[in-house]
């Protein structure tokens, strides 16, 4: 479904994959009411590896990322980030929360402050940084995503393309050793949805930890070290992503390949 | 079919408008004459308007100021013309704005009016730099210094009249200093180490502890005593927060703070008046009345009512279930209440459950009754605030590790306060409108006044101009703050700028 085409080729030499595991995920269950959502699920993810997980609409893929950062709870099983488990105990909750930076679809940035503030917030307020600091490294960062000029504006005053640029720059200010990405182009015009990837691919040749869930194949088969196709709250088939597409398993995932490529 | 296939060869430039559509005529052939039936509409409402300004404007402007009763007003105006009698004002307009306050009339008292006339001249003070942010810190310590120079000139006497030409030469030279440098060279001396002069908001937190000292007297360590509850509360809390955890530092210092008030401030302010004896001559709560009166509830109200507000939409919103059932059932209950039941428990039962003896303040009933009907309404108005935000603002501020109250102070409540700005304001003027009510439990408030003043002989029966002065300075009230409101939205307006 996607042709979007990067200009810019990752070069995946720059792309290590440690043997330290960033999260373990061990024979996890949720259910929603009564319906159940996830599926034993079991995934171990290492530091420096990128996932894309993918799927119908339906399968569970966000809920699966939401439960890493305890967006949503899970009632069974055990999910352990950076060697915290969570659990209802709050203090690591909000451990891991500072770990794991998240992007959403559909943005979130805070409306009623500038770009700049809505970088700096967190390291003040959670991780009590200096005021100029905070600041230095948000211009860093927002120079990164290449929006430097937009600092002092309202998020309101930005296309979608540089609002989720922003709320890239503003999850890395937090430096998590692990990026969630929950649909991030979902929301967005072809020509955003390109400068968007860009800034993932560059943040992926940086060596971050990065889970993906998106329907751009494109960056999957540019970035990804591994492919996840979930479907009924179950992991289905995973793989590296040339043998992901070129040669799938299940029937599903050809079904599924099939509709979008 | 003909040739569909079409190049533009070059790009059309901007044209101005046409003059039929812009300028004044533009606006009144828009506005005004759009159209037959609209011109018709328009000049019938014009000579209608003029019809009512005709009949009304002969009567406001009748040169009645000086009579001295109704009688007078007839001979100055004439047999059988009909217009105001504006002399009740002139003669009464002090008692519709201070109630039966001490003016030195009677007995032995001396004039005490200038005591809620600084009291609310430092509300003004105190409130400005909490409702504007682009009055300078410079010019707030020159309206206070300003405010207090002249209390003491007024107050006169040899220290009284040094104090307060001090108080204004330093009005004056802040003042001066402040409009002779902008503001960019002002930044820089401040980035170069110059000392800022301190927050104006520490005189808003301290004006609560002053104003109900000024207006009902008494020795002033009562205030500072009750002022040190809240210090102590805060040490306590900065202490005890590292030993025993953050929640149990809260409850321990309120705990402190409730003992301190309770059972510590009547002997810290009996000592210190026996060392230092400083105070105001006391006036009892039933002199306080018009306006005066009015104010006092009003803002007392309005300012309380917000914080309140504001947690118990929370508590309303929250997860823990008895917090929510409590929240709910206070504001159901309160919201399923009548003010004037609330104002007559007030006023009449709440005595029968106080033990016999003790003397709870009338105007501090009232008060609590009507801080905490405001505060029912203003629940549900930011409740309303709170659910029109959308849900990935909890999350993104979740996702960045901000703790619930964090999260609640940075992110939710500016955007939530924000939307419900008009359904505040609009509680806020209806709060004051109601303060009339307490004229029926027998507080004496403009309206009740009134009453007082037409039972006199001389202006026996006189009802449009006092009702008209009356409606004047509340349309004078809510007009500010429904016009304060339309600024707010304003300022505090993000996109698309």
């Amino acid at each position: 479904m996607s042709s979007i085409t990067l200009d810019h080729h990752a070069d995946r030499s720059k792309m290590a994959v440690s043997d330290e595991v960033a999260i373990e995920i061990r024979n996890m269950n949720k259910w929603y009411g009564s319906f159940h959502v996830l599926r034993d699920i079991d995934l171990t993810v290492y530091q420096g590896e990128r996932i894309v997980i993918a799927g119908p609409s339906g399968s569970g893929k966000s809920t699966l990322i939401r439960c890493i950062n305890r967006l949503e709870e899970h009632q069974e099983g055990q999910i352990i980030v950076d060697g915290t488990e969570l659990t209802s105990d709050l203090k690591n909750v909000d451990k891991v929360r500072s770990e794991v930076g998240m992007v959403f679809q559909h943005f979130n940035l805070f409306p009623h402050l500038t770009i700049l503030e809505n970088c700096t917030l967190a390291p003040i307020w959670v991780r009590k940084e200096p005021r100029k600091e905070a600041e230095a490294r948000a211009m860093h960062f927002l120079e990164k995503v290449k929006i430097p000029e937009q600092a002092h504006k309202y998020p309101g005053m930005l296309s979608g393309g540089q609002q989720q640029r922003v709320a890239i720059a503003r999850s890395l200010c937090m430096m998590p050793r692990i990026m969630l990405f929950d649909e991030p182009t979902s929301a967005l015009d072809p020509e955003m949805i390109k400068e968007v990837l860009e800034t993932m691919v560059e943040l992926a040749e940086e060596g971050m930890t990065m889970l993906c869930v998106t329907h751009e194949m494109g960056f999957a088969k540019e970035v990804a070290n591994r492919v996840i196709f979930m479907d009924a709250g179950q992991i289905v088939e995973q793989n590296e992503p040339e043998e992901f597409f070129n040669n799938p398993q299940s029937e599903r995932t050809k079904l599924f390949l099939s509709q979008i490529l | 079919m003909s040739d569909m296939s079409y190049v533009r060869s070059e790009m059309l430039p901007e044209r101005a408008p046409p003059a039929s559509s812009v300028g004044f005529v533009g606006w009144m052939r828009q506005n005004l004459f759009n159209g037959i039936v609209n011109s018709i509409l328009t000049i019938v409402s014009l000579v209608l308007i003029a019809m009512v300004a005709m009949a009304i404007v002969p009567w406001i402007f009748s040169p009645t100021w000086n009579g001295t009763s109704q009688n007078d007003c007839r001979e100055i105006i004439g047999a059988g013309h009909h217009a105001a009698c504006w002399g009740v004002i002139n003669d009464r307009w002090e008692q519709l704005l201070f109630g039966f306050y001490p003016n030195g009339t009677e007995g032995d008292t001396t004039d005490q009016r200038w005591r809620p006339i600084v009291a609310f001249a430092l509300l003004f003070v105190a409130v400005t730099p909490v409702l504007f942010s682009m009055i300078s810190r410079r010019m707030n310590w020159v309206l206070l210094l300003a405010v207090l120079g002249l209390t003491g000139l007024y107050l006169g006497g040899a220290a009284g009249m040094i104090l307060g030409l001090a108080l204004l030469a330093g009005a004056a030279f802040v003042g001066f200093k402040a409009l002779s440098t902008d503001k960019d060279a002002r930044a820089a001396e401040i980035e170069a180490g110059a000392k800022r002069l301190p927050n104006p908001l520490i005189f808003s937190a301290i004006f609560p502890f002053i104003a109900p000292w000024l207006l009902w007297g008494g020795s002033i360590w009562l205030p500072v005593g009750a002022a040190l509850g809240f210090v102590i509360g805060y040490f306590a809390y900065s202490i005890l927060s590292k030993i025993v955890g953050s929640l149990a530092g809260i409850i321990l210092a309120v705990v402190a703070s409730i003992v301190w008030w309770l059972f510590l401030t009547g002997g810290f302010a009996s000592l210190m008046d026996a060392i230092l004896p400083i105070g105001l001559e006391p006036v009892e709560s039933r002199k306080f009345g018009g306006f005066m009166l009015s104010i006092t509830i009003g803002v007392v109200a309005i300012a309380c009512s917000l914080p309140i507000g504001i947690v118990l939409a929370l508590g309303r919103q929250s997860d823990l279930m008895i917090v929510k059932a409590l929240c709910v059932g206070f504001i159901e209950f309160i919201r399923g209440v009548p003010l004037i039941t609330l104002l007559f428990v007030a006023s009449t039962l709440l005595n029968i459950f106080m033990p016999p003896g003790t003397n709870f303040d009338i105007i501090l009933r009232v008060l609590i009754m009507v801080t905490l009907f405001a505060s029912a309404y203003m629940a549900e108005v930011i409740r309303g605030g709170l659910a029109a935000l959308p849900r990935g603002q909890y999350e993104a501020a979740d996702a960045l590790g901000l703790d619930y109250w964090k999260a609640q102070r940075l992110i939710i409540m500016p955007q939530a306060l924000k939307i419900s700005i008009p359904g505040i304001v609009s509680t806020f003027i209806g709060v004051f409108k109601d303060t009339v009510l307490v004229s029926i439990i027998g507080l004496l408030d403009p309206l009740g006044l009134s009453n007082a003043i037409r039972a006199d002989q001389a202006w026996n029966g006189l009802v449009w101009e006092l009702y008209g002065f009356i409606a004047l300075l509340f349309f004078v009230f809510c007009f500010s703050m429904s016009r304060y409101s339309m600024y707010l939205e304003r300022r505090l307006r993000t996109d698309h700028r």
